[in-house]
Order: structure tokens, then sequence, then C-alpha cells
């Protein structure tokens, strides 16, 4: 879990990885809003592969490597995903923005420099009911360019 | 934060909403915490005749199942009217309806005993059509009658004729909110029969005089912090869970935490009103109106929630930001068995919108008229009277704004027909066309459409409702820094008003540490996060304190060090009119601490008259157009939005970043609406209540939107400004809703549009 192991003791069966994560890892920077992989507010790395953690049942995760969006900023410096997020005004009520940053990194990390429709099409899956979405994209290119190795 | 009033600084609670650690109400947790369940009712119209708690008091882990009879108060409640049951009692008026809470140690536990309170119905017709609620023959679904509001509006010469006259009847669907955060909050006894409310909420006291009276215990025994708030959009207005967890706590005398799924949120909050809505517009063959005439009859559902403000508005606005001496409005709100309908926002005005702007397209075509040039002859302006007599006062820049929409350049137009087919064809971008990637067209069938819509409405409460703020401001020395700290009941619900808040003090102190701190019931109440406004309202209530604070400040400063007359504050000094430091803040307060709490009232405004809709029945008026480009595939009814186009005047803006995000955020709602977004209502049983199968616009949905921002100031209002939140979700649906007749030649009466409105099937 975000690089160290983790045991989580007494959970239901019927757990989702989401549930673990906010009710037994102290994690609750994944959000549950529809809980059904539409919203994406749950966003998670699973294996390096982006997940809704909603849709993962909790004994899928067990020995599998997991990254939240708590472990995105190292040694309380913000990723420069999450400062982008910021800067651009990409954050209202800030409940989908946990889901979208993991969602960005995983984007930036496979298309360092995306295009604009690259991008609709990789957050597709992230709904905002705040921002209508164009300080997100501004967010977005903006991390790609502080990112540029 | 040394930001001030115009700047953008980065939003004070963004950091921990980056990081993922912001704690939003479902977030919270307590030691012994219990988790709460809530049985609802399976009919929309039913009486109960028994409710058997037995076997899910039996569950192990269980330790509290409580019905009406467990409610020491007030049984019913309500904003307007008190006529909702904290638990029903005798009847069920609506699908999903609360009739039994449970708390048990485990979520699971508490879901399954739940379905294990056995409630006997006896299942009654439910009454689910408005037009039915007006007549003799159907039940009286409240002590009262069905009708919870009737308005009557009558303007100028009830008889006037007109050259040119259209008829049109219009029809709304029922939005959602959606706010992504679900209800939810954590209610913690205390050892004296109080209770400690955490809770995501728009207004934090009138849920505390709601649930003193609900809870029967003194307000000061009824403690609320607002909690982290994910989204409102009017739906957090009602109480939802807010009873029933701190019945719950209070029973077992241990932390009670709800948190509603997305199928129970469907059924936890009030929709806005659908709506059927029959126009006549009047006009001389030179384009100035008449008259108008409307018909508006909104489905308040059960319970009237704030249904009987949203009918004012509806009628008040009903013929939009336009001149029109004649006006016959009759508007009612009713009573059915369909889900509960209230605040959302644009309240009443995007539902008239849709029909004031339909027809005047109708009225230009019938006139044979450019539909903007129509418009900006009946613009309204300053000076302008109301349909209910009111002057309207401060900039009504109606016209420009139209002026402004329609000089913007547009997008690059459709590709000829067909040139992405046959042999040489270009490369096609089906992420371009209407049905994206479904590959539904490479261009064939698609024709694009141009339309464009203004609206306007109030900003702050209106027909005499009481609308102040309080905010209390501190001064003082931490560190050897002078810091101020606001304290307000304002809940921030994601616009920024923390940020705006700090910006304020900032500006009026010429400090650069300001904290805001967490709203809750400790200072006085700031009113609701709702009617666009909470700057305004609450941010003249921080700007009075502050105002207060820093003429003592000044005071001191003249008796410590002598008189400098144009003294201010500013770089955390005082600094003379030459601009010289006469001293630091840290140095002239020392110890000392300043604190002035101050209340602001904007003007009073007045109850419309009964018979005549007569009065100066509001504070301030905010106005937005649109202009919207859409291409539609007539072969299949699909629509893509192109691009939005809107200028707004927004008085002045106090965070231009924020002004942004509401223009965007608010025309993706009406984007929504317009073409997506309707809660399926059958038989008086939703449908579709999940994001599955009720469709929120996503990233591929929604344009991008050109935004002319306009700072044309206010006599009135603190800095001039006025209320931006609901302006852009009031005229960008109708505008998209006028490019798709526009494109098809479609009368289009209902909104969301459907596949089937575009295409005969």
């Amino acid at each position: 879990m975000n690089g160290r192991p983790r045991v989580a003791e007494d959970v239901w069966e019927g757990t989702n990885l989401l549930g673990v994560l906010r009710e037994h890892m102290d994690l609750p920077g994944s959000k549950n809003a529809c809980e059904q992989g539409e919203c994406g507010s749950c966003s998670v790395y699973l294996d390096g592969r982006l997940v809704c953690a909603c849709l993962v049942l909790a004994g899928q995760a067990q020995g599998r490597d997991i990254r939240t969006v708590e472990g995105l900023a190292s040694a309380g410096v913000l990723h420069p995903v999450q400062e982008a997020f910021l800067e651009a005004g990409a954050v209202q009520c800030g409940f989908c923005t946990p889901g979208l940053v993991v969602a960005t990194h995983d984007l930036l990390t496979r298309t360092p420099q995306p295009t604009t429709m690259e991008i609709r099409e990789a957050l597709a899956g992230n709904i905002c009911r705040c921002t209508g979405y164009a300080k997100i994209i501004d967010a977005v290119h903006l991390a790609a360019s502080r990112m540029r190795p | 934060m040394s930001a001030r009033i115009g700047d953008s600084p980065r939003r004070a609670d963004g950091p921990p909403k980056v990081r993922g650690d912001f704690a939003y109400s479902s977030d919270l947790k307590a030691g012994g915490m219990l988790w709460g369940a809530t049985v609802r009712s399976p009919h929309p119209y039913a009486r109960i005749l028994a409710i058997d708690t037995t076997e899910a008091r039996a569950l192990p882990g269980v330790l509290a199942v409580l019905t009406h009879l467990d409610v020491p108060g007030r049984k019913l409640y309500g904003l307007e009217i008190q006529d909702q049951p904290v638990l029903a009692m005798d009847v069920v008026r609506c699908w999903g309806e609360a009739v039994a809470l449970v708390a048990a140690d485990h979520p699971e536990h508490a879901r399954r005993a739940a379905q294990l309170v056995r409630v006997t119905y006896e299942v009654l017709e439910p009454l689910t059509d408005p037009e039915r609620a007006l007549t003799d023959d159907a039940p009286r679904l409240h002590p009262g009658g069905n009708i919870t509001r009737y308005v009557k509006i009558r303007h100028g010469d009830q008889k006037a004729r007109a050259d040119v006259v259209v008829n049109g009847e219009y029809e709304i669907g029922m939005q959602d909110q959606a706010p992504l955060g679900p209800e939810s909050g954590l209610a913690i006894p205390d050892s004296a029969g109080g209770v400690d409310l955490h809770v995501a909420t728009q207004w934090l006291h009138v849920d505390r005089d709601q649930l003193a009276g609900i809870l029967s215990l003194p307000p000061d025994k009824v403690r609320l912090r607002l909690a982290g708030v994910g989204g409102a959009f009017g739906a957090r207005e009602d109480l939802s869970m807010q009873a029933h967890a701190c019945l719950l706590a209070l029973r077992t005398g241990r932390p009670v935490k709800m948190s509603y799924s997305r199928p129970e949120s469907f059924v936890g909050h009030v929709h806005r009103h659908p709506g059927k809505l029959i126009y006549e517009h009047g006009a001389t063959r030179e384009g100035k109106l008449v008259y108008v005439k409307a018909r508006v009859l909104l489905d308040g559902g059960a319970y009237a929630s704030s249904s009987t403000a949203v009918i004012a508005n509806a009628c008040c606005f009903a013929v939009g930001p336009y001149e029109c001496p004649n006006a016959t409005v009759d508007g009612w709100v009713v009573y059915t068995n369909n889900p509960p309908c209230g605040a959302m926002r644009g309240f009443g005005s995007v539902q008239n919108c849709y029909a004031h702007e339909a027809q005047m397209d109708k009225l230009a075509a019938a006139l044979g008229m450019d539909p903007v040039e129509l418009r900006k002859r009946n613009a309204m302006k300053t000076g302008s009277r109301l349909i209910t007599g009111q002057v309207v006062e401060g900039s009504a820049p109606v016209a420009e704004l139209l002026d402004r929409i329609k000089k913007m350049p547009l997008p690059s137009p459709l590709p000829p027909q067909g040139a992405g087919l046959g042999r040489g064809a270009r490369k096609v971008d089906l992420t371009q066309l209407p049905g994206g990637v479904s590959n539904t067209t490479h261009g064939e069938g698609v024709v694009r459409g141009v339309g464009y819509a203004v609206g306007f409405k109030n900003v702050g409460y209106s027909e005499g409702f009481d609308d102040y703020s309080t905010a209390r401001v501190r001064l003082s020395v931490v560190n050897g820094r002078p810091r101020a700290e606001v304290h307000t009941a304002a809940a921030e619900v994601g616009q920024g008003l923390v940020t705006v808040q700090a910006q304020i003090a900032a500006t009026e102190l010429g400090v650069s540490d300001v904290v805001v701190l967490d709203a809750d019931t400790q200072v006085g109440s700031a009113g609701s996060s709702s009617a666009s406004r909470q700057t305004y309202v609450t941010g003249g209530a921080v700007k009075a304190a502050c105002e207060a604070v820093r003429e003592r400040v000044l005071a001191l400063a003249q008796s410590e060090i002598g008189g400098s007359t144009g003294a201010r504050l500013e770089s955390d000094a005082v600094v003379s009119s030459r601009g010289e430091v006469m001293v630091t803040l840290g140095t002239l307060l020392g110890d000392a601490v300043i604190e002035e709490t101050r209340e602001f009232r904007p003007r009073r405004t007045h109850r419309l008259d009964s018979e005549t809709g007569q009065a100066d029945a509001h504070l301030q008026y905010a106005f937005a157009a649109h202009r919207a480009v859409v291409d539609v595939d007539i072969e299949l009814g699909l629509v893509r939005v192109v691009e939005l186009a809107t200028a707004q005047d927004v008085g002045k803006a106090i965070n231009p970043q924020a002004v942004e995000g509401q223009l965007e955020g608010g025309a993706a709602q009406g984007l929504g609406l317009a073409v997506m977004e309707e809660i399926q209502v059958k038989d008086g049983v939703i449908r579709n209540a999940s994001f599955t199968d009720y469709l929120l616009p996503t990233i591929l949905d929604m344009p991008p939107v050109r935004m002319d921002i306009l700072e044309l100031g206010d006599p009135h209002s603190p800095y001039g400004l006025k209320g931006v939140g609901e302006p852009p979700t009031i005229s960008s649906g109708p505008a998209i809703v006028a490019a798709i007749r526009a494109a098809t030649g479609r009368p289009i009466t209902r909104v969301p549009v459907r596949p089937h409105d575009i295409v005969d099937t």
C-alpha cells in the first residue's frame, strides 16, 4: 500500500477495495461517489494499472501493489499534477479531484505530452459536477509542460 | 495569504483537496462509532398499517431501531411549510420516504437490519399527474389541499392586442443536482443530553433550528459544524440524514455516522421541478413586445421544500430580461406523489428561460427578424420595469451581452458532407462528430446549428425573507506578526467562499496572514449558500466586521502615536496618506486583541401582492447570455455541442478564476438538462437512480466555453459585486436547444432533447 506492506483485520468478505482503503487503512482520499465504476472518484493504481477501487473486491487486492492519491505527494511536497490542479483552478468542491489527479498521473506517465483530445479520452471516466472540465484540461496541459523531461 | 479582491489566489482548501486528505462529511470517524441506515418506502403512496421492528432488533450488532414514535419533538419539518415527516407516521407520500432507522456496529449489519423492519402498507393509487392535482377529483395529499402556492401576476393592460401573436407549450424534465459527495454526517452525543453534528449542508443555522425542534432540545444543545462538502447546487438545503443521525446518537449514546449510497442519494434530496409552461407572446410588426401571457405549472412532488419560492421566481421572471408593458402570469406549484422538488441552481428561472427564449425565436421567425435583433429591441435596461412593477436599478446590460456573444468568433465550420467517405476521403476525427467513437457517422447527415439565449434571476432572498449574514473578525499578533481570523457560518460548498472571505479581510485590514475558521453555529447565521448570495451577503458581513476592526485600530494608532488624516492599513502596518509606515501592527497591538462581530443586511424586499403580483420583491438581478453551436446527426438524432460562448455581468470579479469556474461549471449543468439529464419517474418511482442510468456530462460532452466577463458594478452591493453562480445555468441550455432547432428545423418543445425528438420514429 503506497510502497509499504499493510494488513487489514476483520474485513467483511463483501467489502471492496474502496471500503478497505477508507475504513481499514485510514486512506479516505479515494472517494465514494457512485460505487459502480461510473465516476472515477475512487481511481487508484492496482499493480500499476488504473482501476476504480469500488469495482475491485478487497480479497482480489491481497498481496498486490496499490498506489492511491495519498501516495503521490512525497515528503509533503505536492506532485506536479497536484500543483497544476491548484494553480489552474481545477478544484472546486474537490470530491472528484483525487480520482482525477490519479487518472492524470496515469495519462502523463503513458503520454507525457497529450493533446486536448487525448486528455478528454483519458479522463472520460472521471465525472466532475463543479468545473465544467475546462480548467481540468488546463491543469493537465500545465502539468505536462512542467514534467517535460 | 495576502491576495486582495480582484486577485485569483490558490484556494486555501486546495492543498488538502489535491492530496486526498480534506475531510468530507463521508470521511468522518469517531471512537465507538455506529452506522445508521434508513428504512424507506417501496411505494409512492400508501397507508402504514403496522411497523414491526422485532426481527431487526434481534439481529446481532443492532443497537437501535427507531420509528416516528421515537421522535421526541416536532414530527414534521420543512424549509417554508412544515409538511414533511421526520419519519413517516400514518402515510407515505413518495417513493423512498423514510419510515424507520437502524443503528448498528457495522454498515452491513445496519443495512440487513433495515431490510428486516416489517412495514405493512395499504397501497394507494398515487397521484402523479400535476394537472390532475389541480382538480377536485384528485386525492388531497395534504390538509391544505394540493396547491402548494398559486402566483398571480397582472401587469398593465390585460386586454392588450398585438399585430403578431405566437403560442407555445413547453415541458421541462426533472433534473438532479448530483453533487458527487453523498449526503452524510457524524452525530456525536455529549454527556449533557446535547449533540454535535458534523455535516455537509448549505445552511448550518436552518438545520440547527429544525433539529432543535425535532429533538426537543434548546438550540444551544444542538451544535453544528460544517464538514467538507462535496458539491451542493441546492441539494443540501433541506434536511436529509441530519435529524436521523442525531436521533440515533441520542438514543444509543454513541457517535452515529450516516452516509447515503448513490441510489439512496436520489431519494435523499429534492430535485429541480419538472414543469409545463404555456405561453402566448404578442408584438408589434416592428418587434416590440406588447404582451406576454404565461401559465406555469410546476410539479412539487410530495413535500413543499422551497417550492413556494421557486414558483415565485418562475413567475416573476417568466418574460425573461425584456421590457414588456403588459403581462398575465398564472403559476401553480402542486403536491403529487412524485419525488419532492425544491432548490436547484437557477431556481425557477431555468424552467421559464426555456419557454421565453423559445417564444422569442418563434416571434423572430414570425416577424422575419434576426432573433438577436428582436431580443435587443426588447432588452431590459437600467430603469426598466419588471412585470412585477419593480424598477431595475444597477446595471442591466442585456443588449450589450447579446452584442458581445454575437461578435465572438465562431468555431471552424463542419467539413463538407461526405468528406470522410469513399476513395480519397480525408481522415475523419470521430471524436469531433455526434456519436463520437461509436462511429455512427463520418459527417453524413450532420447539420450545424447556432442558437442564442439570454436569462436573468434574482440574487439573494426575495419577498421580504430576512436576508442577512454574520461575521466575527479578530485581529491579534501571533509570533510578532498580525493575524486576522475570520469566523462565519457560511458554507463553503466548492464555490470558493473561504478564499473570497480571506481576500476581503486582506483587502480591508491590509494584513498578509488571514485565517478563515471552520464554519459552525458558534457564530451567528450566515444564511444559506444559495441564491448566488454568499459573496454579496457574507462577503458584506466580513467587510463590515473588518471595517469595524480597522476603525478601532486607527483610533488606537491615533491615541498612541498621534494623528494623521487619511491613515490606512497596509502591508501589516498603519500607513500615512503619503504612504509612510507610521507603526507596524505588531508594535501597535502588542498583546491587544481587537474583535468585532457584524451583521450585514441588504435592503429589504417585499412580498408579492396576492392579486396583482406587484411588489419590490427582489434585491439584485444577475444577467447572462449564451450562444451555442451544435452539430446534429439528423438521421440518428444525436447531438454534439461544439462550443458555448457566454457574456455575463458580474459587477466586480472578487476572484476572477473562481468566477470563470462558475461560468464554465454552471454552463455544464445547463448542457446537462438540455440534452442529457433527466430523472425518469414512472408511476411515482425513480427508474434511473444511479450514475449508470442518470447521464451526467463528461469531459467528452462538455465543449470549450468562450467567456466575456463584464464588471459593470452595482450601486448597492459590497465592492459593486453581483451574484455569479446561477446565471450560467439559466440561458446555456436554452441556447443549445435553440441551436438544435436551427439545425433541424423542428420545434423541440421538451428538454432534455432526446433522439426521438429529432428523428421520427
